[in-house]
């Protein structure tokens, strides 16, 4: 979920994907899915039947007890945070070996029962952040830039449309203060929801 | 020239007219943009109609030409446009997003790959696909 097309080139360059790597730069993807973080996982079957709907891909809000100067996490935190990842491939490939025999797909009923369902403040939000998107490609940064600070107000759980408008470091990551005084602000909220298995963190 | 976005992409009109929160198509311009038609019985699309009540009918359609805008609106979509009125975005309800999603088909898209080359969701139709997002920032 990259506006600027040539942002993801260098990560994609490096990884070599053997699947197709799209460009979403208006996040249509999150609205269509109702997707608020990356990453951001779907699962989808032979007959373009949802068997997971949108949650964390393997992701784990560890990065939080990070210490942000040495950028070093606690050992079980990094462990956990390692176990999600793995498990939740692990899970993927059970899947795709099993198809609806494996315990981590949904069936209808439970898909239907994981789903969440965007409000019609998200719905504006993203209308707002497709204006906002529309006008930076035309060179209207500063009205661009308030349509997506609209976009977030109406969204803020949206961590997608936040970290698109929001200032990067050399990296080119919103990690910068703002970032993590946001974070910071989630108290006890998750930054990455729980993911829905066993022995996820 | 007016930009439109829709669900069906980006589009610059020549023909297009914006007044205040209204935004004036030419019928076969807004067909293309939106999908909706001007027939007798209202605006139409996917075989379906909504009639419009004579106030609102006089509001939105004048002639040949068509207020995406007050359908949108009309219809409980959401519709935003930049402050000078040269770009307009119509977007969809929560209630058509939410249903889409509760019918558990995973909905369509077309993106493009880095070189350009879109892709569908709806080409990989017979495997199981994993849609995972991630980004630069």
């Amino acid at each position: 979920m990259d506006s600027r097309p040539g942002d993801p080139l260098p990560w994609i360059e490096a990884a070599r994907p053997t699947y197709p790597t799209l460009i979403d730069r208006d996040h249509r993807l999150a609205e269509l899915y109702h997707m608020v973080n990356v990453p951001q996982a779907v699962w989808i079957d032979e007959t373009g039947r949802i068997v997971r709907p949108a949650e964390p891909a393997g992701a784990y809000e560890g990065f939080r007890r990070m210490n942000r100067a040495t950028r070093e996490m606690p050992e079980e935190v990094a462990r956990a945070t390692a176990q999600a990842k793995h498990a939740y491939l692990d899970a993927v490939r059970d899947w795709v070996r099993r198809g609806p025999a494996s315990p981590y797909a949904y069936d209808a009923g439970a898909a239907d029962a994981r789903l969440a369902l965007p409000t019609e403040a998200v719905a504006e939000a993203h209308v707002l952040f497709r204006l906002g998107q529309a006008l930076l490609r035309r060179g209207e940064q500063a009205e661009g830039d308030r349509w997506l600070a609209e976009a977030s107000r109406r969204h803020p759980d949206s961590w997608c449309i936040w970290r698109q408008g929001a200032a990067v470091t050399e990296l080119g990551l919103a990690a910068r203060p703002d970032f993590w005084a946001r974070v910071d602000a989630l108290g006890d909220r998750r930054y990455y929801a729980r993911i829905n298995m066993p022995g996820m963190p | 020239m007016i930009t439109l976005v829709t669900d069906r992409g980006e589009v610059e009109l020549a023909g297009a007219e914006a007044a205040g929160e209204a935004l004036w198509l030419r019928a076969e311009d807004a067909e293309a943009a939106t999908g909706w038609t001007l027939k007798a019985e209202g605006p139409c699309r996917d075989g379906v109609c909504v009639p419009l009540p004579p106030g609102r009918a006089e509001a939105i359609v004048r002639g040949e030409r068509l207020d995406v805008a007050g359908l949108w609106r009309h219809l409980g979509k959401p519709v935003a446009r930049s402050t000078r009125g040269d770009v307009w975005v119509l977007g969809e309800a929560a209630r058509e997003r939410g249903a889409a999603l509760r019918s558990l088909q995973a909905p369509d898209f077309a993106l493009p790959d880095p070189a350009g080359r879109l892709h569908r969701l709806s080409d990989h139709r017979g495997k199981k696909v994993l849609l995972v997002t991630w980004a630069s920032w």
